[in-house]
Parts: structure tokens; sequence; C-alpha cells
């Protein structure tokens, strides 16, 4: 087994906050995971607004809220074991982040000691 | 009684604890069954076993004396009181839970040393809930019993600490003991009512002690009340499982309910979400009858789920999905599960498929279930709806 990290990304700030239907439909893609046994870690929200977020760029400019030279932002992740890379993605194609105009990474993730 | 006399006796001599107990009950069973049964049978059995210990302890002195005296020592005191009042016994069966939870034991053995010291379990009995052989059970007591033993436990000296540490243990102890009688497998008799007595028995003594009264433990225990609000109602008078769906609501125990619901409040004082809160969530709804209702228990199962993965969560929780979204849906949920070795995911599957209409598809869920469930009762219940689904097929036809 592998374990892969999906980031998620979103456009519209507005989209972060869900409404109760669209919770439901999350976790029922969560519990959906989970029920499969592959989930390893049910991850964390990261909150994007600026009271919340900051970018230090390589000068050591800090500017507030997620990087904003590309249109979109994490708005959170979570990672999970399969088989392969395919299964990691299908599981991620059936996330509703996609509804809304999100995106999702898949990422294999790398164990340090 | 074993409990409180090893109290005295300090865990060392259980065994000793155990002999005088079992002694008690034996002369009893002589006793009344010449002289008619006395007027307080419990009175009777703790003089009795007051007795019976003081004996021993007074032999056990005057061996000590011998030897002391041979070399000359002096006479060791021993306390011969009794003290078998209800607050002693509960106090004393409080202790025992947790010393029967010590680290160290497995979790099997754990269940082991409760059904067998705080329930009177034979090993017989313990080896059919588990379905292993009495040899293990018994190798397993010994071991747990050895580690008992030699760690020096003490009885009554339970601090906060170790009440904190151990309390998880102690209750999944229990909610196992409750989960056994509740979905027992093996015996013909489907539904241990005792193991589930005992198991609501001791966590109420937990509830009663301000040290253990705490929400994960009101949680289980409103679980433990919801679930035996339905004992009735889950047999039929042949001794087989009635479905949820075809169980007569009026037979549901309205009083445990009414526990339930208040140890439930009682658990949702502070923060705390513990999976037992989320199983006690999903018993309270399967009590009600709102719109609403399998949406709930839907999102408590992902929630439950989250928190600690199994294969039966994984079940129901597809169950729940079903009641929801329907069962196409629900059959592409299910079969995503790695779980095709379970007799239940096919039973589900088999329900699913028959809900759809595809009664061939159905039937062969149905009999690989047959051939994969060990119980009596529910081979019967499955080989019932395959002759059912046979019948709707062939008046289709």
């Amino acid at each position: 087994m592998k374990e892969f990290a999906l980031i998620f990304r979103l456009k519209d700030m507005a989209d972060f906050k869900p409404s109760p239907e669209q919770m439901q439909e999350r976790m029922n893609w969560l519990g959906s995971i989970a029920a499969q046994n592959k989930l390893v870690d049910k991850g964390n929200t990261l909150l994007p607004f600026s009271e919340h977020s900051r970018t230090i760029t390589s000068d050591h400019v800090v500017t507030d809220g997620p990087y904003t030279e590309i249109k979109e932002f994490i708005s959170g992740y979570i990672i999970v074991k399969t088989d392969s890379i395919e299964e990691a993605v299908a599981i991620a194609k059936e996330n509703p982040i996609f509804k809304v105009g999100g995106s999702i990474e898949v990422r294999e993730v790398l164990k340090r000691d | 009684m074993t409990a409180v006399l090893c109290r005295h006796f300090g865990l060392k001599q259980i065994e000793n604890a155990e002999d005088i107990a079992s002694d008690t009950f034996l002369k009893a069973s002589e006793h009344w069954a010449i002289n008619g049964i006395p007027e307080n049978p419990t009175a009777w059995l703790y003089t009795v076993a007051t007795n019976k210990a003081r004996d021993y302890f007074k032999h056990l002195a005057v061996r000590k004396n011998q030897i002391d005296d041979a070399i000359g020592q002096d006479e060791t005191i021993v306390d011969y009181e009794f003290d078998f009042s209800d607050a002693m016994i509960a106090d004393s069966q409080l202790s025992m839970i947790f010393a029967v939870s010590m680290p160290g034991n497995s979790r099997e053995a754990q269940i082991c040393l409760a059904l067998q010291i705080l329930c009177g379990f034979s090993v017989e009995e313990i080896a059919n809930a588990f379905l292993s052989k009495t040899e293990t059970i018994k190798k397993r007591l010994h071991r747990a019993r050895t580690h008992l033993r030699n760690n020096h436990f003490q009885i009554d000296t339970l601090s906060k600490a170790a009440i904190e540490s151990r309390l998880d243990t102690v209750l999944a102890t229990l909610y196992l003991l409750f989960n056994e009688g509740y979905f027992s497998k093996t015996n013909k008799q489907l539904i241990r009512k005792e193991l589930c007595s005992e198991a609501l028995r001791l966590t109420l003594v937990l509830t009663e002690h301000p040290l253990t009264n705490i929400p994960r433990v009101n949680a289980l225990l409103a679980l433990i009340c919801f679930q035996s609000s339905r004992l009735d109602a889950r047999i039929d008078r042949f001794g087989e499982t009635i479905l949820f769906e075809k169980q007569d609501k009026n037979l549901w125990d309205k009083t445990l309910i009414g526990r339930g619901n208040y140890y439930l409040v009682n658990a949702c004082n502070g923060t705390e979400v513990s999976r037992y809160h989320l199983e006690a969530g999903i018993a309270y709804w399967h009590t009600t009858c709102g719109d609403n209702k399998w949406q709930h228990i839907l999102q408590l199962y992902n929630q439950l789920l989250l928190i600690d993965y199994s294969p039966v969560a994984a079940l129901n929780r597809a169950f729940a999905f079903s009641k929801v979204y329907g069962a196409e849906k629900a059959i592409s949920e299910v079969e995503k599960l790695d779980l095709a070795e379970s007799n239940y995911y096919h039973e589900l599957l088999g329900y699913l498929y028959a809900d759809m209409e595809e009664i061939s598809t159905a039937i062969q869920h149905y009999t690989k279930a047959m051939g994969l469930t060990r119980s009596k009762a529910e081979k019967q219940t499955i080989k019932q709806e395959i002759d059912r689904l046979t019948l709707l097929s062939a008046g289709a036809r």
C-alpha cells in the first residue's frame, strides 16, 4: 500500500463555507473512504482568510492570505492509502468539490524517517 | 462475592477467594435442597462465605504460628471481619473491574477475566462466546491471572491517575461483553441476555462512582440501554432473529429507552465525542421515526468510521446509505468494500439487489452468505428469504 495526499483547491472564497447539504456530501465521501479502510488521516481544513494566513516569499516579503499569483487556494487535505495512484485518483474523482469548480491534487507521500 | 473477598485476601489469593465463593454456593445448593430456601438467601450466602473465610484464615494463622513459634516470631493479627454491604460490594466490584483491565494483559484476556471473575462464567461458556477451544481459554486465563498476581495489584487503592489510564480498556471490556451478548453467534440461544445485563450492571457501577461518572461512561451506558430495549423484540418465539424493520415496536422496552435518553443527556455534558457517543446517537435515532432519521444515522456512521474502522460499521453505514440514497447507489458503495469473506456483506448485497428486483443476483449473494455464516438461526433466516425470492421470481415468469 502506498500513501497519497489529496490536496483540495478552491477558486472562490464563497465556496469555503459549505452549506449543510454540501457538508453531508463531503462527509459521505470521507465516510466512504473510511468504510473502505483506506483513510490514513482525515487531514485538516486550512483557513484561507487573510486574518488566518500569511505567505512569505523568498525575499521575506510577508503578505496576508494564500499565495495570490495563482487563482486557486488550498482549502485542506487528507491522506489515503491505496495500491496505486490510479486508485487514489478514482477516489478523488468522487469528491463533490468539482461541483463548485474546485480541483484536487494527488501526491504520493514520501515518508521521512 | 469474589471481589469482596479479594479485597481482604489481596489479588494474590484470588483462587482461594474463588474457592470459598464456589464452596459457599455448593453448600447452599446442598443445604437448601434439604431445608428449603432460607428467608434471606443473600444474607445466608454471605454469612456462610464469611465463616468459611474466617476458618481459612484461622487455619492459615495456626499453621503460620506453628512455623513462627519454631523460628520464634510474633503472632500476626488477621482481620476476620467481612463487610458485605451493598456499598462495599459496589466498591469492590469497581476495583475488580479495573484490576482485570490491567495494562499488559491482552484485551481478550481482560474480557475472559471479567467474564470469569465478575460474571461467574464457566470456561466453556467463555470459549463459546469467543469461538475458541476451552484449552485456549484456560491458557489465556492462566497467563492473565499470573500477570495479576505478579504485579501485586492493590485492589483497594486505585488512584485517580490509574483510573484515568485504564478507563478506556475498562469501557472496551464492557462494550465487548455487551456485544458478545447482543450479537452472540455461536449459541443456540441467540441472545445471551445474561451477558447483556451483566454489562449493564457493571457499567452502572461505573456511573455511580464520582471518579468514573464521566461523559464517555454515560454514553456507553446510554448505548447499552438503547440496545437492550430491543432485546425482546429482536427474537421471535421460535428463537429466530427478527430484523430491525420487522420488529414489533410495542415490544421495545420504553423504560430502558427512557434510561438511555437520560444517560445520553448526561453524556453530552462537555465537549467530548467518543465512539460511544456516536454509537449511542445511532441507537437513539433507531428508537425514533422522524423523516431525517437515516440521514442522521448515516452521518453518525461516517464520523464513527473516521474514529475507528470496523467492517461492521462499514456495512451498517452502507445500509444507512441505502435508506437515504436508495439501493442502486448503495450497491456501488458496498461493492467498494473489500469484505467478500463476510456473510453480512453478501446478506446486505442480497437485500439491496432484491430491492432492485434483480432476483437472481440477490439469490446468488444470499446463497454465498448462507455458506459463510456459522449461526444456525441466521442460516434459517437467509433460507427463508431465498425461498421467498424463488417463489417471487417463479410467479413473475
